[in-house]
């Protein structure tokens, strides 16, 4: 870390050199209690989230547990050739951006139309109770949350199948049916998330000066104009940092939301890069494969985060980094 | 809104009060459902058949269900997870956060930068599961713990909470002759309290609810945690699930329906017992970090 801070400085002679090292060595020496502060912190990244990148190799090599990373051969692309002339990776390509591109149309509006109906509340009591029942599902866990599904939607203990069973003598097979996959899944997260999605919406409209609203109110502007002239504005650099966001992790899906919807009918809709991961490099045992999968994957969605970070700053907002 | 000057309901009005009830119905509607179903008393309990009322209260699924050795003892596991894993979230993250703060600490840019980094990228499952393997934590609560030590998202919050405390504060400690250690003890950590509570809180429901990681990493039965018992209970279904559940045999005479959702129900209940009360520090705790975006 020392030597960051000297780089830039190359050229200085030896000497002054010196003693600028000498200078830094004084304030580190000087901040020696915030490394030790941030010690298990910077040890806990290293080990946790930088050691495993030295595991990206594996995508380079057969890997054999056996033999390790410094035993395995190498392989060269190869794993990343197989993948990409192999059909299976475009099932999974289709259901990764189906997947998103259903959540980007149908889940992104809704934190912002109900943040809007919330707004326009006047009963103070009615809308804290109705904010406390669409933040709570939030909390629960996607074991749980797919529980739920199951208690209402499978054909023999699902509530709508009793519904139906009961009213028309029919059932519909929600949960074991490539039609319905990316609709519940769709779904589940609006459920799950789209109340606690307000949040962000409804600070940008608190701080809107309400002397805004009276004043549309004497011009005389109908609920409608005070929405699209004054709320929605409000609210306009939320919504495109958000979309902007959103668009950075198109590669990115609830895996664990979908790994415990899946099932053997579903997994032609279902599977994604990260359960095709899973099943591979971890149940099956075919490690390289596990590890080029995931890899594509993290580059691909690196190159989406910094282009939409990109983008975002284009548009004269702040950008994300 | 007390400048609005009519307060009588125009039809935009019942449009958006009846479309914030069928959202909030559609949110609780499941959780009545399987509330009800699971106080149902599992002796009447007919099968393919839909009631919102139960026929007959009972409380037998919860027994049965507190009476089993697998619950309890993946209650007892989730329980400590969660605890020791909070303590040390807490500790590392807002340790890590304050010198971070910094702006005189050499090598404080690079290190912040390799922290939004892991935001951006991560290795993947395999490598990490990989890693978790190699350290000799499989079938070990440290695997769970470990691994979420801290997040990037966490820190940079925490961060920019602590950006928000006034450095004269921190001078003024100083020239009262408080050395770096009184100064986060009793100036920092005791101003970021807000924070602590809301990032225990969020830590804390992470840690109840992570399935996947303790999936993988616990293979072990008596290690599972809850939320990988109730996934065996409810989605792998089948009465076996149940039966293994159980201790000894003679429960498997009670229909697992309500078992299932009473297993459900006991999986949310901390979380909805405490939610009512904590509801304003989560919500707070979102915005914490945004002042300096």
């Amino acid at each position: 870390m020392p030597e960051m801070e000297l780089s830039p400085k190359k050229q200085v002679p030896l000497k002054m050199n010196q003693s600028r090292l000498k200078r830094l060595w004084g304030r580190i020496v000087q901040h020696k209690f915030f490394y030790l502060l941030m010690l298990p912190g910077i040890l806990y990244f290293l080990v946790f989230r930088y050691a495993p990148m030295w595991g990206l190799l594996i995508a380079f090599q057969d890997y054999n547990p056996f033999q390790g990373i410094w035993g395995s051969p190498w392989v060269g692309f190869k794993h990343f050739i197989d993948l990409f002339t192999f059909d299976y990776f475009y099932t999974l390509l289709r259901n990764t951006l189906v997947i998103n591109f259903l959540s980007l149309i149908l889940y992104f509006p809704v934190p912002i139309i109900l943040a809007i109906m919330l707004n326009e509340i006047r009963h103070e009591v009615f809308k804290r109770v109705n904010q406390s029942i669409v933040y709570l599902p939030h909390f629960l866990s996607w074991v749980v949350v797919v529980g739920l599904t199951f208690f209402m939607l499978s054909t023999d203990i699902g509530a709508i199948n009793k519904i139906l069973g009961s009213m028309f003598d029919f059932r519909i097979s929600f949960l074991t049916s490539d039609k319905w996959f990316w609709v519940i899944i769709t779904f589940q997260s609006i459920w799950k998330d789209a109340g606690w999605g307000t949040i962000i919406f409804l600070a940008a409209i608190a701080s809107v000066n309400p002397s805004l609203y009276e004043a549309a109110v004497v011009d005389g502007a109908s609920r409608m104009r005070q929405i699209w002239h004054i709320t929605l504005p409000a609210i306009r650099h939320v919504i495109i940092i958000l979309l902007i966001l959103r668009l950075g992790s198109m590669m990115d899906v609830g895996f664990e939301q979908i790994l415990l919807m899946l099932n053997p009918l579903v997994m032609n809709v279902g599977d994604v890069f990260d359960t095709y991961a899973f099943t591979q490099g971890i149940l099956r045992g075919d490690t390289s494969i596990g590890v080029a999968v995931g890899m594509f994957k993290g580059i691909v969605g690196l190159i989406l985060v910094l282009g939409a970070n990109w983008l975002s700053k284009k548009f004269g907002n702040e950008g994300i980094f | 809104m007390s400048f609005v000057l009519s307060k009588r309901m125009t039809i935009g009005d019942y449009f958006i009060y009846g479309s914030i009830v069928l959202f909030s119905f559609i949110c609780l509607a499941p959780f009545l459902y399987v509330v009800s179903v699971s106080l149902t008393d599992p002796e009447v309990y007919v099968p393919f058949q839909f009631r919102i009322i139960p026929e007959q209260f009972s409380l037998a699924s919860y027994a049965y269900l507190l009476s089993t050795n697998s619950f309890l003892n993946s209650l007892k596991n989730t329980a400590y997870i969660t605890i020791v894993g909070t303590i040390f979230n807490i500790i590392v993250t807002f340790t890590m956060a304050y010198g971070l703060t910094k702006k005189t600490l050499p090598g404080r840019t690079f290190i912040l930068y390799a922290v939004v980094f892991t935001l951006v990228f991560n290795a993947g499952i395999v490598p990490n599961y990989i890693l978790v393997q190699g350290l000799g934590l499989i079938n070990s609560h440290w695997a769970l713990i470990l691994i979420n030590l801290t997040n990037a998202w966490s820190l940079i919050v925490v961060k920019s909470f602590m950006d928000s405390i006034p450095i004269e504060l921190e001078e003024a400690a100083r020239i009262d002759g408080c050395n770096d250690i009184g100064v986060f003890l009793r100036i920092i950590i005791p101003l970021s309290m807000p924070a602590i509570a809301a990032f225990t809180l969020f830590f804390a429901v992470a840690h109840w609810n992570t399935y996947f990681n303790a999936m993988i990493y616990l293979t072990d039965s008596s290690k599972w945690t809850l939320q990988v018992l109730i996934k065996t209970l409810v989605i792998d279904s089948g009465s076996d699930a149940v039966a293994q559940a159980g201790s000894s045999g003679e429960q498997a005479a009670l229909p697992q329906e309500t078992i299932r959702m009473a297993s459900i129900v006991l999986a949310m209940l901390p979380i909805l017992v405490i939610y009512p009360f904590l509801q304003k520090y989560f919500a707070k705790g979102v915005m914490l970090g945004s002042v300096k975006g």
